[in-house]
């Protein structure tokens, strides 16, 4: 039996795919997207406005985080609140690459605005999911547009 | 850099605000308004919780 709020959600959903279908971003590639480079989910889906006001929010977020001397954790060290730190680095796609690449955030924490800069990238990377995982849902059908 | 905490409190706010407002609404209204609600009680909480630890202190 299918009810009304059924039917209409099932509608919705259908509206959503082929609004994302119109935009040329399956959910995976928009999901990957976003993770990759900060706003580059919604921008696939044609939201500019929310891909760029993303993109300067958490590439913001990163660059305060390195530039007050914050941690960028690495894999393997064996501690767990390590690894934790390093799957929210991760988060940040492309940007956790260029600093492991340019050897940002490889001093030690010292005083405590350092250690509000680790947060700041651990943050980043982590709101970073919240917003790829938004695109997949834009792009999926999921969240109406 | 060197920024005061007061000043990390708002940055750390205001970015995560937008973020959460974009993400968790759909509609422009209601993440503008979600944005500045989440703004308002990170800074707010961020107040309360500096006085109630400086109240335990003395």
């Amino acid at each position: 039996m299918t009810t009304k709020v059924q039917v209409s959600a099932a509608v919705d959903g259908k509206t959503g795919s082929r609004d994302a279908a119109a935009s040329g971003a399956s959910p995976v590639v928009a999901l990957v997207a976003g993770w990759l480079v900060p706003g580059a989910g919604h921008l696939l889906l044609g939201k500019w406005v929310r891909a760029a006001l993303l993109l300067v929010s958490i590439v913001g977020m990163f660059a305060i985080g390195v530039a007050l001397q914050g941690k960028v954790y690495t894999p393997n060290t064996g501690e767990p609140l390590d690894m934790l730190g390093f799957a929210g680095d991760l988060g940040s796609g492309v940007l956790y690459g260029l600093a492991r690449l340019l050897g940002w955030g490889q001093a030690p924490v010292l005083v405590a605005v350092a250690d509000y800069g680790t947060k700041f990238i651990v943050v980043a990377g982590l709101l970073n999911i919240v917003a790829a995982v938004d695109a997949h849902s834009l792009a999926s059908g999921r969240k109406r547009p | 850099m060197t920024i005061s905490h007061f000043s990390a409190v708002l940055l750390f706010s205001l970015f995560t605000s937008i973020v959460f407002g974009i993400t968790q609404r759909a509609e422009p209204k209601k993440m503008v308004r979600f944005g500045a609600l989440c703004f308002a009680l990170f800074v707010g909480g961020t107040i309360a919780a500096s006085w109630a630890m400086w109240l335990i202190k003395h």
